[in-house]
């Protein structure tokens, strides 16, 4: 398991890996926003949690077409599945692998682009809380979807309209929790629901991802 | 050991392809599965390695290791890179008996992407001894390569073999194994009208 971990964290840093396209699509978005809608602290702000999260969300999707068509492509997938490595697991491992090169960063470079949006100094620590427990329910989703749609052609873009609705819950609590903290409201309700809808996907998507991945490579 | 197949049906998509399908293949053999295009080699093996759930019939995939007509490389890591992972999965560490076998110590600090398809060929198959499973199913494995090569793999297969293994092999070319056996698998084809569920079936004849 953590060979196949550290093999898809060395394939996504290596040329051609996608490692920073999705930060980038999240750079350009922040950036475009106040070109686009003007650089009114007063109009960015109030918008700037939903921006912020919708950008995520967005970067996001752009990487999950990767996780197992490439595999799939180059005949490894079915090596995968054919080794002594439950597919659940495999699972676990390409949706933790697409969140560490993607959700993580993400979280990690989102307080600067906060200052882009003229986010309120009080929110920008719960963005980051809030990104960091609401964007691996992100990873978790997309890695299904990713299996449901792999070996189709032209399936990237049905991933995107499979998954983006399953994000709905994600960007509706998550944002909120961003807006509730520039506010200075309480937060722990949102979070809370965040906080489940991540563990939820975690425990059991898994499982449907290896079924769905059994499906395809029939 | 004896690996051992009774009344296994494969299916390919949603037609049954193969049916009642029984052979046995000892520690030390060699099975060669003969046929036409389409007759069924691939769809077998790949039931065999437990891609496919059979149709009937069960089989034991613990103790099969699969090389595919695709070669499964990394073609952006070195050939040392791809052995070690596939060698760690299956909890190994050591790739130097697989790396001797092939002769691939020349390339093992190249990037899959810059080999030949002879040479990735062999790295593709430099995996079968290192999941250290000893029912080889092996498709069309002397595809691009050399003869030399081919005589190469040939002792490799006839190493495993003589160490108590035995393979499966869907191919066209003598490997100069000692102990083979060959299975025509259109022996076990199955009609394709054969008791069909699908009330649809007719309608669309």
């Amino acid at each position: 398991m953590t060979a196949l971990l550290l093999r898809d964290l060395r394939l996504a840093i290596r040329a051609g890996g996608g490692f920073g396209l999705g930060l980038a699509f999240f750079l350009i978005l922040a950036t475009l926003v106040p070109l686009a809608v003007g650089p009114q602290p007063t109009l960015l702000g109030p918008i700037a949690p939903g921006i912020l999260w919708l950008g995520a969300l967005l970067a996001c999707l752009l990487s999950l077409d990767r996780i197992f068509a490439l595999d799939l492509e180059d005949g490894s997938l079915d090596l995968i599945a054919t080794a002594p490595l439950p597919l659940e697991g495999v699972a676990t491992i390409k949706a933790l692998t697409h969140w560490l090169t993607t959700g993580l960063p993400l979280t990690i470079i989102a307080p600067a682009l906060g200052l882009l949006l003229f986010l309120p100094s009080s929110a920008t620590l719960w963005l980051v809380i809030a990104l960091l427990i609401g964007t691996p329910a992100l990873s978790w989703l997309g890695t299904f979807g990713a299996a449901l749609t792999v070996g189709l052609k032209r399936g990237s873009l049905l991933l995107s309209l499979l998954v983006l609705p399953l994000y709905i819950p994600t960007l509706v609590f998550g944002a909120e929790v961003v807006r509730r903290g520039a506010e200075g409201l309480p937060t722990a309700t949102p979070l809370a629901l965040l906080g489940g809808i991540t563990l939820g996907c975690i425990a059991l998507l898994p499982f449907a991802t290896a079924a769905a991945l059994r499906v395809n490579l029939r | 050991m004896t690996f051992t197949v009774t009344d296994l049906s494969c299916r390919r998509g949603e037609i049954t392809v193969l049916r009642d399908v029984t052979f046995s293949v000892a520690a030390g053999e060699a099975l060669v599965l003969r046929g036409p295009n389409g007759a069924g080699k691939t769809t077998l093996l790949r039931t065999l390695a437990g891609l496919t759930p059979p149709v009937r019939g069960t089989v034991d995939t613990d103790v099969c290791a699969y090389a595919a007509h695709a070669d499964g490389l990394k073609s952006q890591l070195t050939v040392a890179e791809n052995l070690t992972f596939w060698a760690r999965v299956f909890g190994r560490r050591d790739i130097a008996p697989a790396v001797h076998a092939f002769d691939l110590r020349a390339l093992l600090d190249r990037r899959a992407a810059d080999l030949s398809a002879g040479q990735k060929r062999r790295v593709a198959l430099a995996r079968l001894p290192l999941t250290a499973r000893p029912v080889w199913l092996m498709d069309e494995p002397t595809v691009s390569l050399d003869a030399a090569n081919v005589a190469l793999f040939g002792r490799a297969v006839a190493v495993h073999l003589q160490t108590g293994g035995c393979a499966i092999l869907a191919t066209h070319i003598d490997l100069g194994l000692p102990d083979t056996r060959t299975l025509d698998v259109t022996r076990f084809a199955a009609t394709q009208t054969d008791d069909t569920t699908d009330p649809f079936a007719e309608a669309l004849e």
